[in-house]
């Protein structure tokens, strides 16, 4: 598997990763490299085996239904740029 | 019953997808200890975790869990022990994480059915897909301001049932079916409070033409409708649309639309940008979630009585029609009414009186069963004293007028009235024979066969005289004897 500029551009774009034209050749590159070397595992006979999810086995943990949590309004705004009246204010995003 | 609409060229089939998003009833999130409660002051409810501050960690709460899988079984669906958590990810001000967390490939709930009623008595049955759940996103509220976007978190991390059927329906009064079935089946459960105008059900809306029986057509997706009236009136409208455009040789793109209820139309939004490319992978946070089947046959052991089951019961053991059954059983605040007004009493009788007499005095006053000024109780009392002869039907729908204006018991009105029925025979055959001696004309005409429903008149004529008060069948019974 590997990948090629266009879709290096496209996931950036994605991701909103800002990523000048010049820096997608290089990206590109180390991209695939590191694909290469994923690319390893599949020389490994994997059928029957199920996917490993955890290294201890464990299972998803469950909490019970109450409210612990919440009401903070102030730090949950504290490192918002802008807030108003208690809202995120943030520049209009309606189409 | 045809559901095919006629166009310029020929007859065509709409047909119709749901995909339902049911807030679960629960009192904090699906992933954090944040309250879930309606109208809170914005962003009171919102955790480091529901703001997405980085390190924070997603820990399912077991009550959501527990909802879908009753759900699940209330839907008939098969219940997946094993089921895992991925994220959806997209940039959008309200979603602050940059994801959702939701289920792809592995939901919860897979295959189920849901049967929708139609006045005609018939009925039909509608695939589900699949159910899973998920994080609502934020709010976003673009017109507090000229320039800005205010962002409420509240509702980011609460949790959702995803609820896809498949596509089966065929028109808008089935698509209208399917989600009062939904709502009514989710209300029973608990599971979800059916609740469309605070936004806890939404419905996308996927809609295609096509001539009976080819494949499908290229769908067009309404998203976020919250009425199952502009959910049908999306349908109507967006199929004319696309038969309008196949019809004059153009093609349907496949796009999301914007239903603008104002108008009752359904408009093009502006795609976003590569916005169908969620790059779907397994949330790395959140192992499988894994539960045993015995938890599963607990849930299903303790589920209440389904609305088909109800309705079945009221039909089968009570004898009532299927349209009556199916309006009594639509609520499960109207079931519980109505056999509390029917248990131990004629069960027709007070379907009658449920339906017909208490639901339209409660939609003169614009009010749902639970603000009814009557009580099940004192309803279940007028009958009573119908059946015992108290009164008449006819006077108790006088008693039942005043009960609904003052909420006041029956017996009470009754005495205070003075609206007792008089049973007593010397009293009834007194003003029998007054009113057959002050009218020997129609005397004359019942004796001589010419007019025998001149007996009609004279009933009418004694229950005048006694105000109501005399019982009719006595009456009719004397009125009989005497005339010959």
């Amino acid at each position: 598997m590997s990948v090629d500029k266009e879709t290096v551009a496209r996931i950036a774009h994605l991701a909103r990763i800002k990523m000048p034209e010049e820096a997608l050749e290089p990206v590109t590159g180390s991209l695939n490299n590191i694909l290469e070397w994923v690319e390893q595992l599949s020389e490994v006979n994997t059928d029957d085996v199920e996917p490993m999810t955890s290294v201890v086995h464990a299972r998803l943990s469950q909490r019970q239904d109450g409210v612990n949590d919440g009401d903070m309004r102030d730090s949950v705004l504290k490192n918002a740029p802008n807030a108003e009246h208690g809202f995120f204010a943030v520049p209009k995003v309606i189409e | 019953m045809s559901n095919l609409i006629a166009g310029a060229t020929g007859d065509w089939e709409i047909v119709i997808g749901l995909e339902v998003h049911a807030q679960v009833t629960s009192e904090a999130k699906l992933f954090s200890g944040a309250a879930t409660e309606f109208g809170a002051e914005p962003n009171t409810q919102v955790s480091l975790v529901d703001a997405a501050m980085p390190g924070m960690l997603p820990v399912i709460n077991k009550e959501c869990v527990k909802q879908a899988i009753r759900t699940g079984l209330a839907l008939g669906a098969e219940i997946n022990c094993y089921s895992v958590f991925d994220r959806k990810n997209y940039f959008y001000a309200d979603l602050p994480q940059g994801y959702q967390i939701s289920q792809f490939k592995q939901p919860i709930v897979g295959e189920g059915t849901i049967t929708l009623d139609f006045k005609d008595g018939s009925t039909k049955e509608v695939g589900i897909e699949r159910l899973h759940l998920e994080q609502d996103a934020g709010k976003s509220m673009h017109d507090q301001h000229p320039s800005m976007t205010y962002v409420d978190l509240n509702r980011s991390g609460v949790a959702l049932m995803e609820i896809v059927s498949k596509p089966d329906m065929r028109s808008a009064e089935e698509a209208g079916a399917y989600l009062r079935k939904l709502r009514t089946i989710l209300r029973y459960i608990g599971s979800c409070d059916g609740n469309m105008e605070q936004g806890s059900m939404r419905a996308d809306v996927n809609v295609s033409v096509r001539r009976p029986g080819d494949e499908f057509g290229t769908r067009c997706e309404m998203k976020n409708i919250n009425s199952i009236r502009f959910a049908q009136q999306a349908i109507e409208y967006e199929a004319r649309r696309q038969i309008d455009i196949i019809e004059e040789g153009g093609t349907i793109d496949q796009e999301t639309r914007l239903f603008d209820s104002a108008q009752g139309v359904t408009r093009t939004m502006r795609s976003k940008e590569e916005a169908h490319d969620y790059r779907y992978f397994p949330d790395p946070d959140l192992l499988p979630l894994e539960f045993e089947q015995t938890w599963v046959d607990e849930l299903a052991g303790e589920l209440p009585e389904l609305p088909d089951a109800k309705k079945n019961r009221l039909m089968d053991e009570l004898g009532l029609p299927s349209y009556d059954a199916g309006i009594l059983v639509s609520e499960p605040e109207i079931s519980v009414f109505f056999e509390e007004v029917a248990a131990g009493r004629d069960a027709k009788m007070a379907a009658n009186w449920v339906i017909t007499n208490l639901f339209s005095a409660l939609n003169a006053q614009g009010k749902g069963i639970t603000e009814s000024p009557v009580s099940a109780a004192q309803l279940g009392q007028l009958l009573d004293l119908i059946s015992d002869d108290t009164i008449s039907g006819r006077i108790a729908k006088d008693v039942f007028e005043v009960m609904i204006e003052t909420g006041d018991d029956p017996e009470k009105i009754v005495e205070e009235k003075g609206l007792k029925q008089i049973t007593d025979t010397g009293a009834i055959e007194a003003m029998v024979d007054q009113i057959i001696a002050d009218n020997p004309d129609q005397v004359a005409q019942y004796a001589g066969g010419e007019n025998p429903k001149v007996i009609g008149w004279f009933v009418g004529q004694v229950m005048k005289a006694s105000q109501g008060k005399a019982n009719p069948g006595r009456v009719n019974q004397l009125l009989k004897q005497k005339l010959g």
